[in-house]
């Protein structure tokens, strides 16, 4: 590190070409999505891969949030993040803080298990999913869709709360409960508290994972109405495909609620994962 | 009952109630919704898919079904198409690991170092991480495209193309499309797992070796390389496993195609269940990915078990 800061300006300059280098390519796609999107039609093929549009619209937005169905997608797709986030958080931080507090039979067992989910290829139970989704009458609904995802987050969320119930000393609890708590208040009224930055985590990973995903809502949503996001984006791209502005204009839409979470996940990631990666 | 009582052996009878409601009741009172969502919604249909890759389902044949022994697996050992994947998804996983590991263990040391504007350069090269990957597909599918998307051109300027076309319609160069957009999405993933193991790292080994006059190069191979050594076998096999599985990429920017070239096992299975709706088919290609999935993570941890001996 320090050997760094004093070494040579071709070296210092070069560091920053290097940063520079990584800072365009990951934002690049992203202006340029975005600069489609504000492109007015007409010039879009004149001008379709000129750096700058020489003219701005907002018209793309605005035919895409009232003329369509996008935004009908966009409520589907927030109630099924929101309500996937908020029960795979509920749910993860009571099997986390288990894990974390508790010594007890059949934990590896269970930690074998969950390790599994995360092994094997998700595709495999597409199938298995569809027919029995079908066969509880839940296809084309978000409900199913809230379940499916929930299950398919607790595992990563586990792991996460388990880290950060780690992070805060038993003797906080244990002193609690000398003093007449329950460990069920211990938890409720002491640990919880200091867990908010861990379980904002938590939900803003479960919301952005349950927010792009695409092919199990494509198998078990077919119906106008209870499309998410993802799906609706695709068929459009596919029914429509040379509404390019719109098109964009809708990616940019999607993009906003994953990178309002990131920004708020952001400064946690390292430290989450430190300390969840280093176990192993 | 016959549990407690091996449980606790030659303990006081008084203690007991308060030493079972620990061990065997409190964590399952934590743990009960989270075991049977996942037993549920996860092992119970796996165990269901598996049976299915000895069965005939298929939905648009609701009269023909039952058991068939090993009937898909025959037919797969003969499908072209199955082998074809097969060889894709190979260097699909190859050649996205390859650059997603160089490129974020590149991205991981230098915001390790001490610069202006890291937090905001940090921030900023991590977004492609939450970008939904849907719409990163779509993204760069449409850089591709040259009506609206530079690349084209970009490539035909520095003769790599010998004119401006979309590659992901051509057979030879689709390929390139999806990894390129898996290594802008996966770097950020990289670059945060090593970061932190970088910062584990203690500090006083590399003052030690600044004092001792070792090379950055010598400091790199003797003092970083080793310490990240048990980090970067973990991530690179779990992540090599996880791109394997992933199709949301390359079913969104080609569908698979053209002319299968970008076809690779876990679109494939997707396809087979979502277009052609035959479930039995699907889940033998599954069963098969499965099985080298295991295969690969069991030679991966003999050979950690060889070479590193602690």
């Amino acid at each position: 590190m320090s050997a760094l800061r004093k070494s040579s300006p071709l070296a210092v300059t070069g560091k920053y070409l290097a940063l520079g280098f990584y800072v365009a390519f990951a934002l690049f796609p992203l202006y340029w999505l975005a600069k489609i999107a504000v492109t007015p039609d007409k010039l879009i093929f004149t001008e379709g891969t000129a750096l700058f549009p020489s003219r701005f619209t907002f018209e793309n937005f605005g035919t895409v949030l009232l003329a369509t169905d996008f935004l009908s997608y966009f409520k589907n797709s927030v109630f099924v993040s929101i309500g996937t986030a908020a029960i795979t958080t509920a749910i993860a931080a009571a099997a986390g803080y288990a894990f974390s507090r508790f010594a007890f039979r059949g934990k590896r067992l269970i930690v074998a298990l969950m390790l599994i989910t995360q092994m094997f290829p998700l595709l495999m139970i597409i199938a298995p999913i569809y027919k029995i989704v079908a066969a509880v009458g839940l296809l084309n609904s978000l409900t199913s869709l809230i379940i499916v995802y929930t299950a398919f987050n607790i595992p990563f969320a586990t792991f996460l709360m388990q880290s950060f119930f780690d992070g805060i000393p038993k003797d906080l609890e244990e002193a609690a409960m000398m003093d007449g708590c329950t460990r069920f208040e211990a938890l409720r009224k002491i640990i919880l508290p200091l867990t908010l930055p861990g379980l904002g985590a938590t939900l803003g990973f479960v919301f952005t994972a349950a927010w792009s995903e695409l092919l199990f809502a494509l198998m078990l949503i077919n119906s106008n109405d209870t499309m998410t996001f993802p799906v609706g984006l695709l068929t459009f791209v596919s029914k429509f495909s040379v509404d390019w502005g719109q098109m964009m204009a809708a990616g940019v839409l999607a993009l906003v609620p994953s990178c309002l979470f990131f920004i708020f996940i952001q400064r946690y990631l390292v430290q989450g994962l430190t300390s969840g990666a280093v176990k192993g | 009952m016959t549990a407690i009582d091996t449980a606790v052996p030659g303990r006081k009878p008084r203690a007991r109630p308060t030493f079972y409601f620990r061990y065997m009741v409190e964590p399952y009172l934590y743990l009960t919704p989270a075991i049977l969502l996942i037993a549920l919604v996860m092992l119970v249909p796996l165990v269901i898919g598996v049976s299915y890759a000895f069965q005939a389902v298929n939905l648009l044949r609701p009269f023909q079904s039952g058991w068939v022994g090993f009937a898909n697996f025959e037919a797969l050992w003969t499908d072209r198409k199955f082998w074809l994947a097969l060889t894709n998804t190979f260097w699909w996983t190859l050649g996205s690991i390859f650059f997603q590991f160089f490129l974020g263990l590149g991205l991981a040391m230098l915001l390790n170092t001490q610069f202006h504007g890291k937090r905001i350069v940090q921030a900023l090269v991590f977004l492609p991480w939450a970008v939904p990957t849907f719409l990163s597909a779509l993204t760069w599918a449409w850089l591709f495209n040259p009506t609206i998307g530079p690349l084209p051109h970009w490539l035909a300027a520095l003769g790599i193309l010998s004119e401006p076309f979309n590659i992901l319609g051509d057979p030879d160069l689709a390929m390139w499309g999806p990894i390129t957009a898996n290594v802008w999405f996966g770097i950020p993933f990289f670059a945060i797992t090593l970061l932190a193991a970088l910062q584990s790292i203690p500090h006083e080994l590399y003052e030690a070796a600044e004092i001792d006059g070792a090379t950055p190069w010598q400091t790199f191979t003797k003092i970083t390389l080793p310490f990240l050594a048990p980090m970067i076998a973990i991530t690179v096999m779990l992540r090599t496993i996880w791109i394997a599985n992933f199709a949301d990429l390359i079913f969104v920017m080609t569908g698979g195609g053209p002319a299968n070239s970008t076809q690779i096992l876990s679109t494939y299975i997707f396809t087979t269940a979502f277009r052609k709706l035959d479930f039995g088919y699907a889940s033998a290609i599954a069963v098969a990915l499965l099985g080298l999935l295991l295969i690969y993570a069991a030679i991966l941890l003999v050979l950690r078990r060889k070479l590193v001996k602690i």
